[in-house]
């Protein structure tokens, strides 16, 4: 997580450093401030809709304190506080400073940089509360974020197709602030309301049967026969395959399966990419694989919730394992069969998706499993799933580069000293070598977990 | 029959356990009692092989249960709610647990029949997680899971916690019943003396990890064990 938090935090740096000096070449005939705020409706709506999806509302811990001798008032007022210094309200602080202090060396005048500075952390904080309040109202629908991506979208197609032209009438509005400081009280008196609405509405749910109670949603159920023709793994399957649909955070890879299929969109209609055959190497291995990389890395975290009743019920480790084996071979063939139609920007993608199908059913998984015997991290079930890097550890983000990279540095050798067809060859005799040594290779990574039994009971009981 | 040589159990400089010999014969319905820090999970959790032990071993019918898993299929157990699986409901549950132990839903079905007092209408067909029942109702669920395919060894960590004082009744005559009728061998813990000594036929006393007291249950028992703990 503070990886991806520095991450975020140099690029905003870089951004607000260096949005003055390119606006200003880009379009010399205009002001960059005023330019800037033409876009900030932009901006803000992206925030709105990362917050949403990323930044977790802080109700839900405050049960332990309503039984202390705490007014209600002041439990929320903490609650609501807490969350104004979150990192999300920060972060936009790296690029509206640099971009401030721009304004002022550009002498603009140092109210006229002030007053914008402060205007922008009391939007960031009203974007910030208005997000608290539709993220409890809309936490308690299955599909909660078709809300907040419908209003996203309206807004933004009003203001497209100029029937109502928010990022005009907000651009104005900053305009008239920075020329008249004192009207940065309108501003100021929203935030006071969205704040007040929030406290408002927190108020009639601070109680453990309101908001804080936890949701209890109807059981469906599905026998699964079909799963019986895959023998002794079965009963694993059909719990890998609720676990899948069932949890939140598991389920989230099943909807990334179309991120990584549209993976592909990204190069192959791109001319600069055309006969960069390689490069199909890395999309074939993202797209046959992306389950593999995203489920698989947090084998066997997923159980580590019930790990302890796995290790001493009537179970065989190597079943366990294939089951979940059994589950990245069919995501592989599936992205295969459904990433075909990229047979129309070449057969050579074709050819080479299927190498690297083959690639990863027999080398990717392998690789994956093992390092899942290095899992020393819990995962909770219930929490959310976008952005949670519960489980992650730094073993998790290493194996990633290698399943992407190496098969791509593997086709290379060959492709560059004889050809084309030799490279697809390499990555598909690889993989066969890996399917035919199947059991082979469980023995050996059923070692691996059996060694490390009691060290990752141990770590899952943790919280962490 | 369980047998346990020498075993300890330290976390640093601190002994949880040592437990120099102890035999736990067939069919005997054993209960651990002490306070809290005693060492009863500990046991249980080496007995199952969740814990590795710093000295000694623990055989299950003769099978050392950290080197071999032969143990597994006759032993049965449910030390807390970490044995559930809370995203299935009561029914898959059973037949998940079922299907380990070689029985399908047919039998499974057969087999929950005789637990209907005990599940009172609360755990089947509720169209509810296990993740949401109540701690009580989980309880239950985690039990009679763990008395799915006849085991010989059946290991329970503070049964009665949690549970309503009707299904406390209940679950006593069903774990006494269960050790006349199947022969099992019932490993229970306990920090309610009277249910302990109504149930187990054997009851030892642990203080930070040492035995001091063996008793086999008679009429005294229970005033010998209040006296005991009435410091």
């Amino acid at each position: 997580m503070a990886f991806l938090a520095l991450y975020f935090m140099l690029t905003f740096l870089a951004l607000g450093i260096s949005l003055f000096p390119i606006l200003e070449k880009q379009f010399p005939d205009s002001d960059p401030l005023i330019l800037l705020n033409g876009f900030l409706f932009y901006w803000f709506l992206a925030d709105l809709l990362m917050r949403f999806f990323l930044q977790k509302l802080p109700v839900m811990n405050i049960k332990p304190l309503l039984v202390l001798p705490i007014k209600r008032g002041n439990i929320l007022h903490y609650v609501l506080g807490k969350s104004a210094v979150s990192f999300f309200n920060f972060l936009p602080l790296f690029a509206f400073i640099p971009f401030g202090i721009m304004l002022i060396l550009e002498e603009y005048g140092t109210t006229t940089a002030m007053v914008w500075m402060i205007l922008m952390v009391i939007f960031t904080l009203t974007i910030n509360y208005l997000n608290i309040i539709i993220e409890s109202r809309s936490a308690e629908t299955e599909l909660s974020f078709l809300p907040i991506v419908l209003i996203a979208s309206a807004l933004f197609a009003l203001n497209y197709f100029e029937i109502v032209s928010f990022s005009t009438l907000l651009a104005n509005g900053i305009n008239a602030i920075d020329v008249n400081p004192i009207l940065i009280l309108i501003p100021l008196a929203i935030l006071g309301v969205v704040y007040y609405l929030n406290y408002a509405f927190l108020m009639k749910k601070l109680y453990v049967d309101g908001s804080l109670k936890a949701k209890t949603k109807i059981a469906s159920t599905s026998d699964m026969t079909w799963t019986r023709r895959f023998g002794t793994i079965a009963p694993f399957l059909q719990l890998d395959l609720k676990l899948l649909w069932r949890n939140k955070r598991p389920r989230s890879s099943i909807f990334i399966l179309i991120i990584g299929l549209a993976y592909g969109l990204f190069f192959y209609p791109n001319p600069i990419y055309q006969g960069l055959e390689w490069l199909y190497v890395f999309v074939g291995i993202f797209v046959t694989g992306i389950f593999i990389i995203n489920f698989g890395q947090f084998i066997p975290a997923w159980d580590s919730g019930y790990y302890k009743l796995l290790m001493s019920q009537n179970i065989r480790y190597k079943e366990y394992l294939n089951s979940k084996y059994s589950l990245m071979v069919m995501s592989s063939i599936i992205m295969f069969v459904l990433s075909i139609p990229y047979v129309y920007f070449g057969w050579k993608i074709l050819l080479v998706h299927f190498a690297a199908m083959i690639y990863n059913v027999g080398v990717n998984t392998y690789i994956i499993l093992l390092a899942g015997s290095f899992n020393r991290k819990k995962i909770d079930l219930t929490q959310r799933a976008a952005f949670n890097y519960q489980g992650t550890g730094a073993v998790q983000w290493l194996v990633g580069f290698p399943l992407l990279f190496v098969p791509v540095g593997l086709f290379f050798a060959p492709y560059k000293l004889i050809g084309f067809e030799a490279g697809v060859a390499f990555l598909i005799i690889l993989g066969a070598i890996g399917v035919v040594f199947h059991q082979k290779l469980m023995n050996f990574i059923v070692t691996k977990y059996l060694n490390s039994k009691y060290k990752m009971i141990s770590a899952f009981e943790q919280d962490n | 029959m369980i047998k346990v040589t020498e075993l300890s159990k330290k976390y640093g400089d601190t002994t949880v356990l040592n437990i120099a010999l102890m035999e736990i014969s067939k069919g005997q319905s054993f209960g651990l009692v002490g306070n809290n820090g005693a060492g009863k999970t500990t046991f249980f959790n080496l007995v199952l092989d969740l814990i590795n032990p710093t000295t000694g071993n623990v055989t299950n019918h003769e099978i050392q249960v950290n080197k071999s898993e032969e143990w597994k299929p006759f032993t049965s157990s449910f030390i807390d709610e970490s044995f559930l699986i809370g995203y299935l409901t009561p029914e898959e549950y059973f037949y998940f647990i079922g299907e380990l132990r070689g029985m399908n839903k047919a039998d499974i079905d057969a087999f929950l029949v005789q637990f209907e007092e005990i599940f009172n209408d609360e755990i089947l067909k509720k169209r509810k997680y296990l993740r949401d029942l109540s701690k009580g109702n989980q309880k239950k669920v985690g039990i009679i899971a763990a008395l799915i395919g006849r085991p010989e060894v059946i290991v329970l960590d503070e049964p009665f916690a949690n549970l309503d004082p009707t299904t406390q009744i209940r679950l006593k005559k069903l774990l006494k019943d269960l050790t006349v009728t199947t022969n099992a061998t019932l490993l229970i813990s306990s920090h309610d003396l009277g249910h302990v000594t109504d149930v187990c036929n054997r009851i030892v006393v642990l203080d930070k990890g040492e035995i001091v007291k063996d008793l086999i249950t008679s009429a005294e028992t229970l005033q010998e064990l209040e006296a005991y703990f009435s410091v």
